[in-house]
């Protein structure tokens, strides 16, 4: 495949690294990336793939836009509300880049649908907003042998690790279990800067990138957070004996994917 | 002795536990934090029993579920 005049030039900027060039770029224009959750992580990590030419990129969320999403889900605009998440969230990443084959899934991630739903893709994105679903994408991503990006983000806090098959520790390598509902304060409960979206989320879609043109050490076997007021990013070296882990272990007893019960969410997915 | 807690190093009494480490660093929901000490993850039932050395690097790992 060769690039168009009009190719050269809107991905000059990556053409020109070293670490990227001509050969980068089209692996990133061959490369598929599926975002689950079109909410504050996964507007940025939308946005970012799109402009960058990732070649496929599917987002899958159940919900439409809210008005109080609008303060960090800055893939959806005003005139969007009320509209599917992902309907909006493609509208705005056709218009960024054309290049980009944008496919949709208006649907909660279950363990019904979510192996199927990931296989067909290179590199997931975990941009959810509730811990049933960030196990059960661990758990599928596990099984169905998928790289992928965790984050979280709340109040002023974020944080970040990237799994890849036979490399390091998985999700629930590092937190086992879900927190019982309601245990752990979510974003609707305990707020949100917005700009948090915006930094995590851009740490997920490096991490992706990075991945597809196969550059650079990925964040696996280590948590990063970052508190904003206090400025500090911190790359937290995990343990990397995973031999004990339920799912990603020796011996694995989860074997079958789990629904765990839904916390109350703003947008839950 | 001397342990590091987040990257930041302390000096703390002997035979201090890890669920009194927990306490002393008002550590948000204690029920549900990760704790892993030199690399190696700690069972969360054990956080009583479990007694730290000089020079253990002990990490405390949150949960963040949002996203939205």
């Amino acid at each position: 495949m060769a690039f168009s005049n009009e190719q050269l030039e809107r991905y000059s900027r990556h053409i020109i690294l070293k670490e990227i060039g001509a050969k980068g770029q089209k692996k990133l224009l061959n490369a598929k990336v599926l975002i689950i959750g079109a909410g504050g992580l996964g507007a940025p990590v939308a946005m970012y793939l799109a402009a960058a030419g990732v070649g496929t990129i599917g987002i899958a969320d159940a919900d439409e836009v809210d008005l109080s999403n609008l303060q960090r889900q800055i893939i959806h605009a005003t005139k969007d509300v009320g509209k599917p998440k992902v309907l909006s969230a493609k509208e705005t990443m056709n218009e960024m880049n054309p290049d980009v084959t944008v496919n949709t899934y208006h649907t909660f991630v279950t363990s019904e649908n979510i192996r199927k739903l990931i296989r067909d893709y290179d590199f997931i994105i975990d941009g959810t907003d509730n811990f049933p679903a960030k196990f059960l994408i661990n758990d599928a991503c596990v099984m169905e042998k998928k790289p992928f990006s965790h984050a979280g983000i709340i109040r002023f806090k974020g944080q970040l690790m990237t799994y890849v098959p036979g490399q390091g520790p998985c999700y629930r390598c590092v937190f086992k279990n879900p927190p019982p509902k309601d245990a752990v304060p979510t974003c609707k409960q305990a707020g949100v800067v917005g700009a948090m979206g915006g930094v995590i989320g851009s740490l997920q879609a490096m991490e992706a990138i990075k991945f597809i043109v196969g550059q650079g050490e990925l964040l696996t076997g280590n948590l990063l957070t970052y508190d904003a007021l206090k400025m500090d990013f911190r790359k937290i070296k995990l343990p990397h004996n995973t031999d004990n882990c339920p799912v990603c272990g020796k011996n694995p007893t989860i074997t079958e994917l789990i629904d765990y019960e839904q916390a109350e969410c703003d947008g839950a997915l | 002795m001397t342990i590091t807690v987040a990257g930041v190093k302390k000096e703390v009494k002997d035979d201090l536990t890890v669920a009194q480490l927990i306490i002393d660093e008002n550590v948000e929901t204690p029920m549900y934090v990760t704790v892993s000490i030199n690399d190696e993850f700690i069972a969360s039932g054990t956080f009583e029993t479990t007694v730290l050395k000089d020079g253990d690097n002990v990490e405390f790992l949150y949960f963040m579920g949002g996203g939205c």
